[in-house]
């Protein structure tokens, strides 16, 4: 028998070389994983394997970002299969840019936590599940394919639970259990959705689901889909109301965990959320943007108020990064490039941010040997640098000059000055006084005051003073919030073509379905 | 036939729903298993369904010709019962882990991360 004629539905040529670039970040963290769970019973090979991997990983990133800033979306069809029948992977400026920051701060996060890592924690794959979490959060950047998205999803979630639990102390456990619960349901919850749209649809490639949506009859019921969504994704970014197991999970690992989870899960949600609610039903989620706009108006207030209750550092961050996911749905709620850009803007600003504050937060506690605002102090005199690097991340979380969380809270002032919503711009303006409040106290208690003469005793290690394994990814965080501040404009960029490509779904549904109609 | 597979996913919602609003875990877990189960025949149903012809491509033929069985749901369907019972096992084991280490099965009662005596930040300095 003649060999078939397959061109409908395949790609015949080679793949070009270039586009390996697409699968690069994501064969990597897979191939280191599975070495590392070869090498659990090593004491100094992981650590080597883990920070070799994510610098290559970084490296394919940044080379990768690199090309789709020159020529758009690049694109990759998985088995050859030509969309919309193979999955695609499809890295525009939006999910690479997040991708490549996302792996900046797992290298960081992995040389910070590499001095608290125990050998049981090793043992019980503490490396392999960083791997894998960093498999799940770029597929999940990088995929052009709903239902692909959905298993990164899942990857990511099992992968993070693993995270958490490891070590195996009571408030993990507890922690981890609510917090694998309330995922599961949120990613079941995105499955119903994407199940929905495609019994209406017929597709789950993102670009040929944008065409779709933009040409369906009006009677087709994607509100109730994108609301869906709204709500699968808002939960796993951890909106209000849906934002109660972070607060309850997220201080039970160690702080350089803390740090990557706070830093990179939540974005994760809300790089979702604004791809399925701008790109893929962009005219529909305009008939509830009041829902959106109260939603993130509800999440920037409960974060604040949140942080101003808590008595424990990291818990009272927890709250924080709530408050910053309100901001960035801000964003998504005024709409538009200005919006959208300035929500792009603060994501990445907060992913930098938080990671350093929960760094520093995890210094400040193991030099006073606890994490109570009561009992915390003295850090000024044993450690003025930690202090004045505490006092840079708290302005720069509070969105006060000349740090990275003033420009974007400047250009969602003006975003949504213009676009009339006064009222999210005074709930903004509210809840960064309160976090200014909030982490004005942390300040005071922490670094201004001399130590509780208690203190010192209640540590379960004692208290110790930071080594340069940990200072180094603390500064180096540090420095870039400094940086971003008083040069905002390359971010400013990354954001601003983030948010055309994805107000620009014509272009993106032409870069991925190529000719095909 | 769709309308009597939509009032079955309909049934293991509700079911699922009521389980889920619990405050024992093991309740919960059952409740997002069948949650999980739901999702599938959902995906199964959005898919069509078409009794007659399974997807076979005949011998001579290079496409398929007229109505057959959609193959695509059955995919999903694999990727989604695989994903959601591997980590409905890790859970259900977690969840028993964190009886024998909390004492308790009601999610009332599960405040190692979150203590209730939490004396609450200070008020002057």
């Amino acid at each position: 028998m003649a060999a078939a004629d397959v061109s409908a539905a395949l790609i015949t040529a080679p793949v070009p070389l270039s586009d390996w670039l697409v699968a690069l970040p994501l064969a990597i963290p897979v191939l280191a994983g599975a070495v590392l769970v070869l090498l659990r019973q090593q004491l100094k090979q992981p650590i080597i394997v883990a920070v070799a991997a994510l610098l290559a990983m970084l490296v394919t990133d940044i080379a990768l970002l690199a090309r789709v800033l020159q020529q758009g979306p690049v694109v990759m069809y998985m088995g050859a299969w030509k969309p919309p029948f193979g999955i695609v992977f499809a890295a525009d400026v939006f999910g690479t840019s997040l991708a490549t920051l996302a792996t900046f701060i797992a290298l960081l996060a992995t040389i910070y936590s590499a001095a608290d890592v125990t050998w049981a924690e090793r043992r019980f794959g503490f490396y392999p599940f960083l791997m894998l979490l960093m498999a799940g959060v770029t597929g999940a950047f990088l995929t052009g394919d709903i239902f692909n998205l959905y298993v990164w999803f899942e990857v990511l979630l099992i992968s993070s639970t693993g995270l958490l639990l490891v070590g195996s102390k009571k408030p993990q456990i507890d922690g981890a259990l609510k917090y694998g619960l309330l995922n599961l349901l949120a990613t079941t919850l995105f499955l119903v959705a994407t199940a929905y749209l495609y019994g209406v649809l017929g597709t789950l490639n993102m670009a040929d689901i944008a065409l779709k949506v933009r040409a369906a009859p009006a009677d087709t019921p994607l509100v109730t889909i994108a609301v869906l969504y709204l709500v699968a994704f808002g939960m796993k970014a951890a909106a209000f109301p849906l934002n109660f197991w972070l607060p309850a999970s997220y201080h039970a690992p160690g702080a350089g965990v803390s740090a990557l989870f706070a830093a990179i899960l939540t974005k994760v949600g809300i790089y979702a959320l604004i791809k399925t609610e701008v790109l893929l039903l962009g005219p529909v989620s305009a008939h509830f943007a009041p829902v959106i706009a109260a939603v993130a108006g509800a999440t920037m207030l409960t974060g604040a108020l949140g942080a101003l209750a808590q008595s424990e550092l990291r818990r009272l961050f927890g709250w924080l990064v709530i408050n910053g996911i309100g901001s960035m749905l801000m964003g998504l709620a005024i709409g538009g490039e200005a919006g959208l850009t300035a929500g792009i803007f603060y994501a990445l600003h907060s992913m930098v941010t938080m990671a350093a504050l929960y760094f520093c937060g995890g210094l400040v506690e193991a030099l006073a040997g606890t994490d109570r605002l009561t009992q915390l102090g003295g850090v000024q005199k044993r450690a003025p640098l930690l202090g004045a690097v505490l006092l840079i991340l708290s302005l720069a979380v509070a969105g006060l000059p000349p740090f990275s969380g003033f420009w974007p809270k400047v250009l969602l002032v003006k975003a949504g000055i213009s676009a009339g919503s006064g009222g999210l711009v005074l709930v903004l303006l509210a809840s960064s006084l309160v976090t200014t409040i909030a982490m004005g106290r942390v300040y005071l208690f922490a670094v201004w005051r001399d130590a509780p003469d208690a203190a010192a005793q209640t540590g379960a290690n004692g208290p110790r003073s930071p080594g340069a394994s940990v200072l180094l990814p603390t500064l180096v965080l540090t420095v870039l919030v400094v940086a971003i501040g008083l040069y905002p404009m390359p971010v400013h960029e990354l954001a601003a073509r983030s948010a055309a490509g994805l107000l620009n779904a014509d272009a993106y549904s032409h870069a991925v379905l190529g000719g095909a109609p | 036939m769709e309308s009597v597979f939509a009032l079955l996913v309909t049934a293991f919602m509700a079911v699922s729903v009521y389980l889920m609003l619990s405050r024992h875990i093991i309740r919960v877990l059952i409740g997002l298993a069948l949650l999980g189960n739901g999702v599938n025949l959902l995906i199964f149903t959005a898919g069509r369904l078409t009794r007659e012809t399974p997807p076979l491509i005949a011998p001579d033929a290079e496409a398929i010709t007229g109505i057959v069985a959609n193959p695509l749901p059955q995919a999903l369907i694999l990727t989604a019962i695989v994903i959601s019972f591997s980590f409905f096992a890790l859970l259900l084991v977690l969840g028993f882990r964190a009886y024998q280490d909390l004492g308790t099965d009601d999610t009332d009662g599960m405040r190692a991360a979150e203590p209730v005596d939490d004396p609450g930040p200070p008020e002057g300095y």
